[in-house]
């Protein structure tokens, strides 16, 4: 359970939302939309701790993230709107480097499975990042998922730069996760095609 | 799929610094090539008379070695700011201040131990023994991973900033001299026929206190620079 209390964010001179509540139980998808500049990348970078809040409580499991420190770490996948991914590292090599750096021993076998299920065959596994196109390089990144074990997947925009075919993928991908327990929060400005028992909105207003 | 520890994370970040750098070998070759060049032109400036040599060849080569190290800096988290790396790697369930550890010592391996291997070999332009080489090596290699250290607390404090390398220079250089100081110290302490230790041990307790110190200061501003 992941829940949200009374949180408030400034940017700079501009209050970006203040007051948020909410709480997304285990086998729940949370859309978060709302118009460009409306906080959704900071409400994410606050779910992770890359901003700390200006007010409220993030709780994990009902214990304040503060208190938790690097276990929550431990806990959540996130992909930002940067994909993580080094130009000169084929998408095999960003991905296992991801995956153990993440605390996971994901053999190049479940690399592999984890790019071809995201529609990177070998023939790209094998190609610098730096060369591929950007709907590739938001595959590249978005395989991590794949061979993530993590409970809660705080994801910015993932379907950006995605073809349908991508889309689908990544659509059946989260609903399997949250289908078996798991949590997902996605900034997104599009439907995700999770069926709606598993869904949950929340819009900011900006 | 098997849980990873601190080690594991450890090596992994050393292993990704160095494979990144072998892939961009004109990026890490800049350091040594004008490590070579600074150090080369001053003989062919001021001649060849030995004494003078001799007498110049420990700042020259520690100022060059220093001024290698400032020329790297800015490599250092920049590319991993802008992809989205550093981003990942504070959010590691790991201690960053060891992580950034693991940074820094990658960078000293790609951009620190290529100078110490070839200052003995540039030493002997100035004329300098075997035993002086010996003494100038033993100072970079106890030098040069505290100018790393301190190196990575400017290169994170301005990341993301416009005209970060001036910063950085401005920064870090007078966080510099006492190794500078202590460093070519060693090496004129030894050509006098004075003892170098106190020189040495100076410069040890400085990669010591860089050591505890610095990790912490740059994984600090590293996540002040991600807010």
């Amino acid at each position: 359970m992941l829940d949200v209390v009374n949180l408030s964010c400034q940017r700079g001179e501009r209050r970006l939302f203040s007051g948020l509540t909410l709480s997304v139980a285990s086998g729940k998808l949370l859309a978060v939309s709302g118009e460009n500049g409306s906080g959704k990348t900071s409400l994410l970078r606050m779910l992770c701790g890359l901003l700390p809040p200006e007010q409220g409580t993030i709780r994990w499991q009902g214990t304040p993230v503060g208190e938790l420190g690097e276990s929550y770490r431990g806990q959540f996948t996130y992909i930002g709107h940067l994909n993580g991914l080094k130009d000169d590292l084929t998408p095999l090599e960003n991905l296992q480097f991801a995956a153990r750096l993440a605390g996971v021993e994901a053999t190049e076998a479940a690399c592999r499975e984890a790019l071809q299920a995201v529609g990177l065959g070998p023939q790209i596994q094998r190609l610098p990042s730096g060369v591929l196109s950007q709907g590739q390089k938001r595959r590249s990144a978005l395989a991590r998922l794949w061979v993530s074990m993590r409970p809660l997947w705080i994801l910015d925009e993932p379907f950006a730069a995605l073809d349908d075919a991508a889309t689908r993928s990544l659509t059946r991908r989260l609903e399997a996760h949250v289908k078996g327990g798991g949590i997902v929060v996605a900034s997104t400005h599009q439907e995700i095609g999770v069926a709606p028992e598993f869904m949950q909105q929340a819009r900011l207003a900006g | 799929m098997t849980q990873l520890g601190l080690t594991d994370a450890v090596r992994d970040v050393i292993r990704r610094d160095l494979l990144v750098a072998l892939r961009r070998r004109a990026d890490a070759l800049t350091t040594v090539v004008f490590f070579v060049i600074v150090t080369s032109l001053f003989p062919l400036g001021i001649g060849p008379e030995p004494a003078v040599l001799r007498m110049i060849a420990p700042g020259v080569l520690w100022v060059a070695a220093l001024l290698s190290c400032l020329l790297s800096l800015g490599r250092l988290f920049t590319t991993d700011y802008v992809d989205g790396v550093l981003e990942q790697l504070v959010l590691v369930p790991q201690p960053l201040t060891v992580l950034v550890g693991a940074k820094v010592a990658a960078h000293w391996l790609i951009s620190g131990l290529p100078i110490v291997l070839l200052a003995p070999v540039l030493g002997l332009q100035y004329g300098l023994g075997g035993d002086v080489l010996g003494v100038l090596t033993l100072s970079l290699l106890l030098g040069t991973p505290t100018l790393s250290l301190i190196g990575a607390i400017g290169a994170a404090l301005t990341l993301g900033v416009r005209g970060s390398h001036v910063l950085i220079a401005l920064l870090v250089l007078p966080l510099f001299i006492p190794v500078l100081i202590f460093g070519a110290g060693a090496v004129t302490s030894y050509i006098a026929g004075i003892g170098v230790e106190a020189n040495l041990s100076l410069l040890g307790a400085c990669l010591m206190l860089a050591v505890v110190l610095a990790p912490w200061a740059t994984a600090a501003a590293l996540r002040i620079a991600l807010e």
